[in-house]
């Protein structure tokens, strides 16, 4: 994502596609575009062409807040030490089911 | 951290076949090689609707018109995958585009050749877009994350533009006579520039090394073009052309076809500048941009004034 300044080419938009009912909209690319409208139209004729789609999301790329990578190790630590949240850290009986 | 050491585990995430993603830390030389890379095969997609569209009004039947109307407007899909996986890296499309119209950026040099019959549509489906997806899956295994995502994309997509080609080229060929000439006629034409267009001879190419340790390239010029070559020649034979190189023959010790001599001093004067339709191609760049500046305005235009509108509602 580079810096959102308005120019000739419009700003940069980002685009995620739902590829069917009941599934997570997924992060597709990029475009160029004037305003929303636009952005939605471009995404359909850039990354829908071959039915990739059944729902699109534009969403201007300066309203996106990531995580840097630098910082990634600290920021995710927290999930490190927590053996306890994933089932295996616990041990069943023999015999019992559905657990 | 020390720029030898950043550096040095940065090769070590490559090594480990890590991707890089945009935010991540790059060497300067690794981000640059990229922007020429990505912005010049982006460019290329764009450059390359031009000698197909030539044929758009004249395409044979309304199946083929269809067909090549659809190719030539994934191409442009192509171009813009491409320039938004450029912009990744910090620079903006306008200043892309602005290298293109003047002068200063490349593309590939065979789009600098003139389609001069229908069958030459066959043969950039068949041959120039046969090379392209060689070189781009080999592209899509490729180190930097947004380039090789846009490449994966694209390859799907061409493998249409590849046997629609085919398809031509093997019909005219098996055609009337006057047809198969003209198949033949192309074949001659293109195969020469189809060998060059995968970029020198490894022990000629200078970014190469560079390109390979990083793993933006994983395979030289010299391998994707042999791919390409032991691709192609079968399908040439089981059409009934003639590859158009009388040092063409089959090794049966490496199982490779081996071709003759390639015209470097072609490839280099085309890149110069020099080939049939450079100038052509750049008028029509600049064209496109000049002719199309007003489009660009009033869609800003219109963007501004919904923008004042809402303001003034929410007001």
């Amino acid at each position: 994502m580079t810096d959102n300044k308005t120019s000739d080419q419009g700003i940069l938009w980002e685009v995620f596609i739902q590829s069917k009912p009941g599934i997570p909209h997924k992060h597709a690319g990029s475009l160029h575009a004037h305003d929303a409208e636009m952005a939605l139209k471009n995404a359909r004729d850039v990354y829908t062409r071959r039915k990739e789609g059944i729902s699109l999301w534009v969403v201007p790329a300066n309203a996106i807040t990531a995580s840097t990578e630098a910082d990634a190790d600290s920021f995710f630590d927290p999930a490190d030490d927590k053996v306890y949240r994933h089932p295996t850290f616990y041990t069943v009986p023999e015999g019992v089911k559905y657990l | 951290m020390e720029l030898a050491e950043r550096e040095k585990e940065f090769q070590e995430k490559i090594d480990k076949g890590q991707k890089i993603e945009a935010k991540e830390w790059m060497p300067e030389n690794y981000r640059k090689q990229l922007k020429r890379m990505i912005s010049q095969h982006a460019h290329s997609e764009i450059v390359g609707m031009l000698p197909e569209g030539n044929w758009i009004t004249r395409a044979p039947s309304l199946r083929r018109k269809a067909v090549l109307l659809a190719k030539v407007q994934d191409e442009a899909g192509h171009g813009l995958y491409l320039y938004s996986a450029a912009e990744t890296l910090g620079i903006d499309r306008q200043t892309m585009i602005e290298q293109l119209i003047t002068g200063k950026a490349k593309y590939s040099s065979i789009f600098n050749y003139p389609t001069l019959t229908w069958a030459d549509i066959g043969a950039i489906g068949w041959l120039v877009d046969g090379a392209a997806i060689v070189n781009q899956t080999m592209l899509a295994r490729g180190s930097y994350g947004p380039y090789s995502r846009a490449m994966v994309r694209i390859c799907k997509e061409e493998s249409f533009h590849n046997r629609q080609g085919y398809e031509i080229i093997y019909e005219l060929a098996n055609g009337t006579p006057a047809q198969k000439k003209m198949a033949q006629d192309s074949l001659n034409r293109w195969w020469g520039p189809s060998m060059q267009m995968l970029g020198p001879s490894d022990a000629d190419s200078k970014n190469t090394a560079e390109t390979m340790k990083w793993k933006i390239k994983v395979e030289s010029n010299d391998t994707v073009r042999q791919r390409f070559i032991d691709r192609t020649v079968p399908q040439a034979i089981a059409a009934g052309l003639t590859i158009p190189d009388p040092d063409l023959k089959f090794n049966e010790e490496t199982q490779h076809w081996e071709i003759g001599e390639i015209d470097w001093e072609e490839f280099y004067q085309v890149i110069k500048g020099y080939g049939p339709c450079n100038h052509k191609r750049l008028k029509a760049r600049q064209d496109a941009e000049a002719e199309g500046a007003w489009v660009r305005e009033a869609a800003a235009a219109h963007a501004e004034k919904k923008r004042n509108k809402n303001a003034h509602q929410a007001a």
